[in-house]
C-alpha cells in the first residue's frame, strides 16, 4: 500500500475532529471546494454547510469571528489560504485571539486553530511565498506548530484542535505530496529524527527534510550529524535542543524565513545562554537572505536555503574547532 | 444584578442613574489618582446602553468597545467587581489584568470589550455564529461608535452578517466625535445607518438619548434576529458629555450649554416624559444609585491590588 500524503493526513485530522466534536467548525475561503490544494476536499459533503463554511475574502473578520465563536463555545478551525495573508488578520490574532484569556484574567478561553499554508516554492512571488512564523512566535498567548511529516501533520493538527488556546498550524505546500513514513509519536515536544555525535541540525517544517539530506551528505564526509525536528516553535522544546547541543557541541539552526529577526536568532540566543560552556563553535544560522521572494526561477532558487547551505554551515562549525571541554578556573 | 424589567420606569431610570453615578465616581477616583490609565466614560450615553440592554435576554451576548462601562452595567455586570477592575484590584472581573477597556462579565452575557476601534464587530459575529451552530436563539449585539464606520472590519462584518443572515444587532452610538475629531473630518457619510442599506440590511436611526426610542428599535431588531430574519443596524444619535478620555481638555469642540444639555440628557428626558410615575421618586432613585456606587467603590478599593506575581500567569489556558 502506498503511504498517505501529508495533505491527506490533514484532511483525515479535520474529518476526525468534525466527527468527534460537534463544536468544531471549518471556516475559510473556498473550503467547501477544498481550498487551492484540496486539504478540505469532500468535508462539506460529509459534514454539511453548517460545519464547513465558505467565507468572503475578509481575513480580518473571519479571524475575529472565529475568536468570538471560540470565546462563546465553538472550536473553530480557520484556513488562511496563504501565510502572506495572515498579515490581514494580525490585529484579531494578536489583540484578541492571543490576549483575551490573559486580559480577562482567565474568564475566556480561545480554543482556535489557524491553518496557514505557506512556504516558498512554485515561483509564486513575494505575496505567496513568505515564512512569517517569527511574527507569530513573538506574541504571548499564541502557540505555533510546524509539522514536517505526514503522521505529525495528523497528530499535531488533532492536538491543535483539542488545545484550549489559539494554535497557528503552519503547513508547507512543498510537503503536501510528501509520503515519508515516520513513526507516529507523542504530540508534544521536539523529536530527534536522526541521531549523531558531531553537530546538531535543528529545524522545522520542510527544512527538516533538507537537514536530513544534509546529514546524509555529511556522513559521507565523515561527520555525524544529529537532526532535531522542533515541531513546536511555541512552546519551544528548548530542553531537547540544549541536550542535543550539549552532546555534539555544535549547532546549526535552519529555516526558510529570512535571517534577520528570524526564529533562528531566538533559538541561537537561548541555546547559547544554556549550553555556551560546551560549545565548540559559534552557533550557525541557515536562512533566506534579507529580501522579498523574487518570482523568477533564479531568484527563487537563490532565495531558498537547502541542504547545501546546511552542509556548509555544519562544516564551518567542525572547522571552528574550539577545544572542548572548557574548564572552570578552579578545576584540577 | 438582574436583567432590567421592561415596563418598570423606575427600574430603567435606576439603571441609567447607576451608570451615571458609576462613571462620575470613576472620574472622581481618576482625579484622585485611585484609577490610572486610559478611562473612557460614557456619561450622557446611558440611554442607548440601557435602552438596548433592556430589550435583551440574559443569554443574549454583548460585545463592547473602549467606552463600555455603561454597556456592562446595563447588561447586569456587578459594579463592585467592575470598579475593582478599573482600580486594578484582584477582586476585579479580570483580576486587574483587563482594566477599563477589557471588561468581561460572561455570567451576564457581557462577553468582552476591546481597545481596538471596530475590533468587536467580528467578535460579535462569532457570538452569532455560535448561536447559529448550536441551534440557540440567542442574539449578539456589538456596541461601537461612529469612528468604527471607516474601518475595513466594519464593512467586512456588515457584509458577512448580511450574507449569512446572522442573529446580530449592530448598535452604533453616533456621538459625532471619533476620538478628537468631528465625524465630518473622517467621512462625508453623516449617518452610519446608510452603510447598512448598501448591504441590504434593515437600518434605523433613532434619538439615542431617548431610552424608549432606542428600546423600540432594538426590540424590532432582536425579534428579527431571533426569528431567523438576520441582522439589523441601529444607529443611536447621542452626545458624549466628556472628552475622549478622562483628562482630555476637549479643546477641539464647542462645549454644550447647560440648557442644551438639559434637553438632551437621557435621564432628564426620561423623567420629563414619565412625570406621573417618576417625579416623586426620581431624586430618591438618584440618591439610591449614588449610595450603591459609593458602597461598591469602598468595597472595591478595600480589596488587594493585583500582585506582580501575576505578570506572566494565564498567558495560556491550561
Amino acid at each position: 500500500m502506498t503511504a498517505r500524503r501529508y495533505i491527506d493526513a490533514i484532511t483525515t485530522a479535520l474529518a476526525d475532529a468534525l466527527e468527534s466534536d460537534p463544536a468544531v467548525v471549518l471556516l475559510g475561503e473556498d473550503v467547501t471546494y477544498g481550498g487551492p490544494f484540496g486539504a478540505t476536499k469532500g468535508l462539506v459533503d460529509r459534514f454539511g454547510e453548517h460545519r464547513v463554511r465558505d467565507t468572503p475574502i475578509s481575513e480580518a473578520t473571519i479571524m475575529g469571528m472565529a475568536v468570538g465563536a471560540a470565546a462563546t463555545g465553538l472550536r473553530p478551525v480557520v484556513e488562511v489560504m496563504f501565510a502572506d495573508f495572515v498579515t490581514l488578520a494580525m490585529d484579531q490574532l494578536v489583540n484578541h485571539a492571543a490576549k483575551l484569556h490573559y486580559m480577562t484574567g482567565g474568564l475566556l478561553r480561545i480554543p482556535l486553530t489557524i491553518r496557514v499554508q505557506g512556504g516558498v516554492g512554485g515561483l509564486m512571488g513575494a505575496h505567496h511565498s513568505q515564512s512569517l512564523e517569527s511574527w507569530l512566535t513573538h506574541v504571548p498567548g499564541l502557540k505555533v506548530v510546524a509539522p514536517a511529516f505526514p503522521n505529525d501533520a495528523e497528530t499535531l493538527l488533532r492536538s491543535a484542535i483539542d488545545d484550549d488556546n489559539p494554535v497557528v498550524y503552519l503547513e508547507h505546500r512543498g510537503l503536501y505530496w510528501n509520503r515519508s513514513q515516520e513513526t507516529a509519536r507523542s504530540p508534544s515536544g521536539a523529536i530527534v529524527r536522526r541521531p549523531g555525535t558531531d553537530v546538531t541540525l535543528a529545524s522545522y517544517s520542510k527544512m527538516v527534510h533538507s537537514a536530513l539530506e544534509a546529514a546524509a551528505r555529511l556522513e559521507v564526509a565523515g561527520v555525524s550529524a544529529e537532526v532535531v525536528d522542533l515541531r513546536w516553535l511555541a512552546p519551544l522544546d528548548l530542553a531537547a535542543l540544549v541536550a542535543s547541543t550539549a552532546k555534539t557541541g555544535r549547532l546549526v539552526v535552519a529555516h526558510e524565513a529570512v535571517r534577520t529577526g528570524g526564529f533562528g536568532a531566538e533559538i541561537a540566543a537561548e541555546v547559547h545562554a544554556r549550553a555556551w560552556g560546551g560549545l565548540r563553535a559559534p552557533i550557525e544560522r541557515v536562512a533566506a537572505p534579507f529580501a522579498p521572494v523574487g518570482a523568477a526561477r533564479a531568484l527563487e532558487d537563490a532565495y531558498t536555503p537547502g541542504p547545501e547551505s546546511i552542509v556548509e554551515a555544519a562544516m564551518r562549525t567542525i572547522e571552528a574547532n574550539i577545544p572542548q571541554p572548557r574548564r572552570r578556573p578552579d578545576a584540577p | 444584578m438582574t436583567a432590567i424589567p421592561r415596563n418598570d420606569a423606575a427600574g430603567l431610570l435606576g439603571r441609567m442613574w447607576l451608570i451615571r453615578a458609576f462613571e462620575e465616581k470613576a472620574s472622581e477616583l481618576f482625579a484622585r489618582g485611585e484609577i490610572s490609565g486610559l478611562l473612557h466614560l460614557g456619561i450622557g450615553q446611558e440611554g442607548s446602553a440601557v435602552g438596548t440592554c433592556s430589550a435583551l435576554r440574559s443569554d443574549d451576548l454583548v460585545f463592547g468597545a473602549h467606552r463600555s462601562h455603561a454597556h456592562a452595567i446595563a447588561k447586569g455586570a456587578d459594579i463592585e467587581r467592575l470598579m475593582a477592575e478599573l482600580a486594578g484590584r484582584t477582586s476585579g472581573y479580570c483580576r486587574g489584568k483587563g482594566g477599563s477597556m477589557h471588561i468581561s462579565a460572561p455570567e451576564v452575557g457581557f462577553v468582552t470589550a476591546t481597545g481596538v476601534v471596530a475590533g468587536n464587530l467580528p467578535l460579535a459575529l462569532g457570538g452569532a455564529l455560535t448561536a447559529m451552530s448550536s441551534g440557540s436563539d440567542s442574539v449578539s449585539v456589538a456596541f461601537f461608535g461612529d469612528g468604527a464606520g471607516q474601518t475595513g472590519g466594519f464593512h467586512e462584518s456588515l457584509n458577512l452578517a448580511a450574507l449569512w443572515q446572522m442573529p446580530i444587532v449592530f448598535l452604533c452610538e453616533n456621538n459625532g466625535f471619533a476620538e478628537f475629531s468631528p465625524l465630518s473630518a473622517h467621512t462625508v457619510v453623516e449617518h452610519l445607518a446608510n452603510y447598512a442599506r448598501v448591504y441590504d440590511m434593515p437600518a434605523v436611526t433613532v434619538a439615542g438619548n431617548d431610552i424608549l426610542a432606542v428600546r423600540d428599535a432594538v426590540d424590532v431588531a432582536v425579534d428579527r434576529a431571533r426569528s431567523g430574519g438576520g441582522p439589523t443596524f441601529v444607529e443611536c444619535l447621542t452626545h458624549r458629555l466628556r472628552g475622549h478620555y478622562e483628562g482630555d481638555p476637549a479643546k477641539y469642540r464647542e462645549s454644550i450649554s447647560s440648557a442644551e444639555w438639559k434637553a438632551l440628557d437621557p435621564i432628564n428626558r426620561f423623567v420629563d416624559s414619565h412625570r406621573d410615575e417618576l417625579s416623586a421618586i426620581a431624586s430618591d432613585i438618584e440618591a439610591d444609585a449614588r449610595r450603591v456606587v459609593a458602597l461598591a467603590t469602598e468595597a472595591a478599593l478595600a480589596a488587594p491590588p493585583a500582585p506582580a506575581s501575576g505578570v506572566a500567569s494565564e498567558v495560556y489556558a491550561s
